[in-house]
């Protein structure tokens, strides 16, 4: 089980935060094939994103492997300054990877 | 034979009804397991009632969907879901129509996230990237039309 590495930024909007996170992960739907001998490239992506404000869950997010390779997400949360923000991200595989971010 | 299609009609609708009242009864559903079932289906209609029990939703202006008219790179297109403007946002799915599987993606939020959720996703052709958005207890819905032009010559 290898670490799902990616990079979160926290931005304040005013009236909100933008929540962004950059992800590295090939994001292999299981459909794609390899030309040369018609091998199906084993599927592998990030299938389940949960963000905690402060501990407590306020956005899970479902994909599947129709999503860009190295993704980006982004959603927004009502917070305020000093607030924690932790986002953990699980692929289909096991992988697993969680990354932290203060509310400024 | 006509009396025999109208039972077939009687027993669907009531199948349905018990499929969305087991939805609501279910608790906890905000934050459910990864609804495997829904990432298999094979059409928009198929997975919203998967994800939210239904198929029927109203269209509506209060969405702000923003995805490019032309996408040079089917790969990478960037979709972005603004409802914002509503109130009570409890999930928000993202379908790109004429993939495999359409359903691309779903976001659920509790209190403390607004509704608005951005991602990039793939698609192989031309098509509607559909956005599905849960709002107090009701379905809404927008789509929006991408070109993909992988020569990147337009047309």
């Amino acid at each position: 089980m290898a670490d799902i590495s990616f990079r979160l930024k926290a931005e304040n909007k005013g009236d909100a935060y933008e929540i962004k996170a950059l992800f590295k992960h090939p994001m292999e739907s299981g459909v794609r094939k390899n030309k040369a001998t018609g091998e199906v490239y084993p599927a592998d992506f990030i299938n389940e994103i949960t963000a905690k404000l402060n501990g407590t869950p306020v956005m899970v997010a479902e994909w599947s492997g129709a999503v860009s390779q190295n993704p980006f997400l982004a959603f927004k949360v009502t917070g305020k300054a000093g607030d924690k923000l932790e986002v953990s991200c699980t692929s289909n595989k096991g992988d697993s990877g969680t990354s932290t971010a203060d509310l400024a | 034979m006509k009396r025999r299609t109208f039972l077939k009609a009687g027993l669907a609708t009531s199948a349905t009804a018990v499929a969305v009242s087991a939805g609501i009864l279910a608790p906890n559903a905000v934050f459910a397991a990864y609804n495997e079932a829904a990432f298999k289906t094979k059409t928009v209609d198929e997975g919203m009632s998967a994800v939210f029990g239904s198929a029927a939703a109203a269209d509506s202006a209060d969405i702000k969907l923003k995805a490019p008219a032309i996408a040079e790179n089917g790969a990478v297109v960037p979709v972005e879901v603004d409802a914002t403007a509503m109130k009570g946002v409890e999930s928000i799915a993202i379908f790109v129509a004429k993939n495999a599987v359409p359903l691309a993606c779903t976001y659920k939020f509790s209190a403390g996230a607004l509704g608005f959720a951005a991602v990039r996703v793939k698609m192989g052709e031309t098509q509607d990237v559909v956005a599905v958005v849960k709002a107090g207890g009701k379905l809404f819905k927008t789509k929006s039309e991408v070109k993909v032009t992988i020569g990147g010559c337009g047309g």
